[in-house]
């Protein structure tokens, strides 16, 4: 990627590019999908990303967010980022309007292993806004479809209200994912599955020694991902966490991120629970 | 053709009172400099242009939780060990602005990376444990894959006057560490001090030059072999005093008893990440005041947080990075919630960070063995204390 071989020494970190909203569009209660495009046109050409990584968002007087990318990497310049109203930042964000700027630094942190998911069979579990660092890897298998084997979405929300990108969902089915969607609540409308996300695992016939798995969502929820993964006998450098932690500075100066020996911003934010078995299931760690 | 000044490597001595030559040449050359003050009761880092304000026959007593300045019977120049400062508060200052926005008038946003002051700054009585510290802090601002462009600014202008130690405190284990008492390299200038003159090693080209301009006189074979002696023996003495302890003479170097520190670091890193569960954790947590002073005085820690500061109208606004601590509850707070709730939680993060998994990120340990926060614990938790007590019990 170019975003590997640019020379992130020569220049300040904290160097800010400034970027229009180009869209916005409302998906769910309380979360926008945000098109930025670049002012500089040198930047918004050269600007590449691997699914997983992030930006820091930036809004002058208010601070920065960590916001995964949640578009197809294929077409960096609709560079969209999928946000739910959680703190400042996100909730000044929900106020502007199409034109106004954003600061991006980025992209940031580890990608999900298109590569090596090659000839694999791709479990996608997530929940809620989890969903949205995955998609870049959904866009991306679409466009490699040949080089997957068997790829599932599982996919879990609150409720049926609280599911992103329902309207994607054929799209992905014609082009061979099998996506599979359950909420925690159901309500008289809703004819789907509910339930937990590591349930839908049961309904799953998968090969152990030829599948990965890729996980982003609540901590809970990805433990009991990693728990159903781990009983089907799959390897654990072949399960692969998303992780949130304080990401501040989103190069490894501030500290704010750690978990045990890593930085989640640099290090991550894709681990392979084998990095991290020893420290996901301490409290207060 | 021969260099037209002192070689690094070369051993000079000058006469005590030369040392205010050596500022003055600094200033001259445009340094700040800044050198042990006594302040607040207390040895800080502050501005230093005469020699005469160093705090000459004062020397410290530091033990867990306790810091006091007495007078020195042998009126000493550098008698005293580290204080709360070090050299992190000048290449890492506590709050610096990162960034400045600023909205025109058609309400368009730009941006400008702020730098610092150009002026560099020259320290003077800087002790081995500290110029190590900041080769800790390189490691992390300058050597990952991003660069700190504001420490890097102030860093490599900086001229270092190192002294080596003639005494220890009872907090110091930097023999522990191998981090001391002697330097060994970081340093422009070395001092070593006797009762009417000093031994300079020069350690850098720019030292080279600045001692050349004072009143030098080459040294002779027995002047070096008394100032390499002088740390050489203060660190045969720590270590004799970790096997008379608690209470016995250290043959006739100067060595606070009956508390000396040690730190037995063999797997240190296993030993802390294997008992990350050990109820010494709680035990510490009960005690710890989670006031953040041990990550403030430590010269290696660099957490830090940016806060934005606006201008009334909001038209300019600065990016302020000031100093945090893993002793908050900010310093690992989400919107999802803070990760470490509890006292005893984020001593277990320090602790295990500092000691453990900054090998794992930096390939060292992120302790020095100053001791400093042994000596600014409020409640004088000691680090060499918890680390024996998981060793001696991994229950």
């Amino acid at each position: 990627m170019m975003s590997a071989a640019m020379d992130h020494r020569a220049s300040s970190p904290w160097t800010v590019h400034w970027a229009n909203i180009s869209k916005m569009a409302a998906e769910v209660p309380g979360v926008t999908t945000y098109e930025l495009t670049f002012g500089d046109p040198l930047i918004a050409r050269e600007y590449q990303f691997s699914p997983g990584q992030f930006n820091m968002l930036y809004l002058p007087g208010v601070g920065e967010s960590a916001i995964s990318i949640s578009s197809d990497p294929a077409e960096p310049e609709k560079l969209e980022h999928t946000v739910r109203v959680a703190g400042n930042v996100t909730r000044a964000m929900s106020r502007l309007h199409v034109g106004d700027q954003i600061g991006i630094r980025g992209p940031y942190g580890s990608a999900w292993p298109m590569r090596s998911c090659r000839e694999h069979d791709v479990v996608i579990a997530c929940g809620g806004i989890g969903l949205a660092p995955l998609r870049p890897a959904i866009h991306h298998i679409i466009h490699h479809r040949d080089d997957y084997g068997r790829v599932y979405l599982l996919y879990g929300a609150r409720t049926a209200k609280d599911l992103l990108y329902t309207e994607q969902y054929d799209a992905w089915r014609n082009a061979g994912i099998e996506v599979e969607v359950t909420v925690d609540i159901g309500d008289a409308e809703y004819r789907g599955h509910i339930g937990v996300v590591p349930i839908l695992f049961y309904r799953l016939r998968l090969k152990p020694e030829r599948t990965r798995v890729l996980t982003c969502g609540p901590e809970v929820m990805m433990r009991f991902v990693i728990f159903e993964a781990l009983a089907r006998k799959i390897k654990r450098d072949h399960i692969h966490v998303s992780m949130e932690r304080n990401m501040s500075c989103a190069v490894g100066l501030c500290g704010h991120c750690q978990l045990g020996p890593t930085f989640v911003c640099k290090d991550g934010p894709v681990f392979t629970y084998q990095a991290l078995e020893p420290y996901l299931n301490l409290e207060n760690f | 053709m021969a260099p037209r000044h002192l070689p690094v490597g070369s051993f000079v001595r000058i006469d005590k009172h030369d040392l205010q030559s050596i500022l003055d040449s600094l200033s001259q050359r445009g340094y700040r400099t800044i050198g042990p003050r006594l302040r607040d009761d207390a040895m800080v880092y502050d501005e230093l242009t005469r020699v005469s304000d160093l705090p000459i026959g004062y020397i410290d007593e530091q033990d867990g939780g306790r810091y006091r300045v007495v007078s020195d019977p042998q009126q000493r120049w550098f008698g005293y060990v580290v204080g709360p400062h070090s050299l992190k508060n000048f290449v890492f200052p506590p709050h610096e602005t990162l960034l400045r926005s600023h909205r025109d008038a058609d309400g368009l946003w730009s941006t400008q990376t702020e730098l610092p002051e150009t002026r560099p700054v020259a320290v003077l009585g800087v002790r081995s444990c500290d110029l190590r510290a900041l080769r800790v802090q390189d490691r992390v601002f300058l050597e990952g894959p991003y660069v700190d462009v504001h420490y890097q600014s102030r860093r490599e202008p900086l001229f270092l006057v190192a002294v080596n130690c003639a005494r220890a405190a009872a907090t110091c284990f930097c023999h522990s560490m191998k981090t001391g008492p002697a330097v060994r390299g970081g340093h422009d200038l070395a001092l070593t001090e006797f009762v009417d003159h000093f031994v300079i090693e020069v350690g850098s080209d720019t030292g080279g030059e600045v001692v050349t301009e004072t009143n030098w006189t080459p040294c002779t074979i027995e002047e070096v072999q008394a100032a390499n002696d002088v740390p050489q023996r203060l660190s045969s003495a720590m270590q004799l005093r970790d096997k008379t302890l608690p209470a016995s003479s250290a043959g006739d170097v100067e060595v606070d008893h009956p508390n000396g520190r040690y730190l037995d670091i063999r797997g240190i890193r296993e030993l802390l990440l294997d008992n990350l569960e050990h109820a010494r954790w709680q035990a510490v947590g009960k005690r710890c005041l989670s006031c953040a002073n041990c990550t403030m005085v430590c010269p290696t820690c660099f957490c830090s947080s940016v806060e934005e500061v606006a201008s009334l109208t909001q038209d300019n606004v600065e990016r302020k990075r000031s100093w945090a601590s893993c002793f908050t509850a900010e310093h690992s707070y989400m919107n999802s919630g803070t990760v470490r709730k509890t006292t005893a939680s984020r001593y277990r993060q320090w602790l295990t960070h500092k000691l453990a998994t900054w090998h794992d990120q930096f390939g060292q340990s992120g302790c020095v063995g100053c001791g400093r926060c042994i000596t600014w614990c409020p409640v004088g938790i000691d680090l060499t204390v918890e680390v024996a007590a998981l060793r001696g019990d991994k229950s």
